[in-house]
């Protein structure tokens, strides 16, 4: 029975990329055929330069740009909030209790939805809009790595190192450095794994603050998705580029993520 | 991964404390002053300056537009509360309103149910046990967009592979995009398909951290297991139950990606809005019709939803098990 439920489950989560791949490597007439086909044919190469080639789409460009942004944007929320950890965590000082509670409180805000139209128009007067910067910036706010670096860094570094290092007259930034940053780092690999594909996987915002021609890859999806709406293997293949880097990282860290979730599920 | 640490210097001789404190006041130890003062204040800088800059100013900006009236010659005039009392009585609004919500029921109470019964599968000794769970999170790592154009083939009326499956038992095809219930239906089953496998595997971690001794003692009293999983299980998931579920409720009450896919990127949510959430409402009339004064009213009445429905589930969370 259990063998059961995991075997459905592993077969239901699979399908829709197993149909993805069978989708791309087709041309549209199959993809349209009744009964619709269910092995992968040979035309996902042809598939893929036609998607690359697109005038509308600008597809490179947003695999790129998407590249940029993931990439900005979980080193500098990674960062943050390994600085932030440290302090609520093994550094005393006052209003401490109140401003980790803030961080909290602020999780439960989706502050990027609510706040969408004084952002735009905040983008507007910097003249960001259409820039990658635009959709870099407000993502940088992330209490959700604040509040995982402080749970990690209290479970990893005992505060007797703190203190002995201190007696030894190291700076703070110093004790960040040598004691805290090489103590913390697999909590900052879980969170940069995280923060990486979230952003990876943003379309609001982008789709808001972008135009097409210097899209993010969810973006460029999306104009293929409105202007091409019937040409299933287009779009099929563009999905499947665009998911391709994320299967990797996740292949590729598996045991860490999966590890990550459940240590922060527990301690929320 | 180890976690070896390495303090990165020499190990000198503690200085007894006493000590210390006798040395007169230098200008070196002004600056551990300062330090010890400051530098907490300077690390967690980065993060606030963000925070107002990209949290708060924009929350407090959005209320402050929601008290003018915008339109697209370019005039702005003061409405005060004008514009929530337009909504209040604006139908499109509130066919926003009763989708996002019957979306979110139809979404989540399958997607509890199913994360629950699936942790209970995975909360077993097996073999390829990290095949398995990476197996059940692969949803997850699925760009929300993707999942929607897979999806929305998937419905289609003419082509669909589920069609197809319903023709076998006599069905007659559904036209998933046209009809209210069955969109509501189909973008539900992408949000599930997603966070199910995330959400169990929350569950099972909640469920790890339950004492192995209260199952013992349940069996020698006889308690079957089904009995074990409903009064020892479920009673003691109560806080990881309540993380999920307000994720769930923040989540779904602010869904956006899957319906603006399943039509086409287009925020109206079908010909009749039938599959238009209070999130695509907001975007519709700040960046479509540029009404940014009604938008932003919007926002904060969609806010308001979140900290009602928040706080009803979590009511809710409390008394499951709460008195048993």
């Amino acid at each position: 029975m259990t063998k059961l439920i995991l075997a459905i489950t592993i077969v239901i989560s699979a399908f829709p990329l197993y149909y993805m791949i069978v989708i791309a490597s087709r041309t549209n007439t199959e993809a349209t055929d009744m009964p619709p086909p269910l092995l992968p044919g040979g035309k996902l190469g042809e598939n893929i330069r036609s998607v690359l080639a697109n005038p509308d789409a600008h597809y490179l460009t947003g695999l790129t740009n998407s590249l940029i942004v993931a990439a900005t944007v979980t080193v500098s929320v990674v960062v943050i909030s390994t600085l932030a950890g440290f302090a609520f965590a093994r550094l005393n000082f006052k209003g401490g209790k109140i401003l980790l509670l803030l961080v909290l409180l602020t999780m439960m805000v989706p502050l990027q939805q609510m706040g969408i139209v004084p952002l735009y128009r905040l983008m507007v007067n910097l003249e960001w809009v259409g820039s990658i910067k635009a959709v870099i910036l407000p993502y940088l706010l992330n209490g959700f790595g604040v509040f995982l670096m402080t749970q990690y860094t209290e479970q990893a570094v005992p505060n007797e190192l703190v203190e002995a290092a201190r007696v030894d007259g190291a700076s703070t930034l110093r004790i960040w450095w040598n004691v805290i940053l090489p103590a913390v780092r697999p909590g900052m690999g879980v969170l940069g794994i995280n923060t990486f594909m979230l952003n990876w996987n943003e379309f609001m915002w982008p789709l808001i603050v972008l135009t097409p021609d210097n899209p993010t890859v969810q973006v460029a999806i999306n104009s293929l998705n409105a202007k091409y709406g019937t040409d299933y293997v287009l779009i099929f293949s563009g999905t499947l580029m665009s998911i391709l880097p994320l299967i990797v990282v996740f292949i590729a860290f598996g045991r860490q993520i999966i590890g990550g979730l459940m240590e922060g599920a527990v301690k929320a | 991964m180890s976690l070896h640490v390495d303090a990165g210097q020499p190990t000198r001789t503690p200085i007894p404390p006493s000590r210390r404190r006798a040395h007169p006041r230098s200008g070196r130890s002004f600056l551990t002053w300062l330090d010890l003062k400051a530098a907490p204040y300077l690390l967690i800088s980065p993060y606030y300056l963000l925070f107002l800059a990209f949290g708060l100013f924009p929350l407090g900006f959005t209320l402050y537009y929601s008290f003018f009236d915008y339109d697209l010659t370019g005039t702005v005039e003061w409405t005060g509360l004008g514009n929530y009392t337009a909504m209040l009585g604006d139908a499109s609004f509130w066919k926003a309103v009763v989708n996002t919500l019957a979306m979110f029921v139809i979404a989540t109470v399958p997607q509890i149910l199913l994360a629950l019964l699936l942790a209970n599968a995975l909360n077993k000794r097996m073999k390829a046990q990290l095949f398995v769970r990476m197996g059940v999170l692969l949803p997850l790592v699925t760009s929300v967009v993707a999942v929607a154009v897979v999806f929305t083939q998937l419905y289609g009326r003419d082509w669909g592979v589920i069609n197809w499956i319903l023709s076998w038992f006599g069905v007659d095809p559904i036209d998933w995009k046209a009809e209210r219930v069955p969109s509501w239906i189909a973008i539900a089953t992408m949000v599930d398909w997603r966070w199910t496998g995330y959400n169990a595997i929350i569950f099972l971690a909640g469920m790890q951290t339950i004492p192995k001794d209260l199952y013992e003692a349940a069996s020698i009293d006889g308690a079957s297991r089904r009995r074990q999983f409903w009064q020892i299980t479920i009673p003691m998931l109560r806080p990881t139950m309540i993380f999920v579920v307000l994720n769930s409720t923040i989540g779904g009450l602010t869904l956006f990606s899957e319906p603006t896919t399943f039509y086409n990127g287009n925020v109206h949510g079908g010909t009749d809005s039938q599959f238009q959430t209070v999130s695509m409402f907001v975007f519709e009339q700040g960046f479509r019709e540029f009404d940014y004064g009604y938008a932003s009213a919007a926002a904060w009445l969609l806010f308001l939803l979140i900290l009602i429905g928040s706080a009803i589930n979590f009511l809710l969370i409390r008394r499951i098990g709460g008195n048993k």
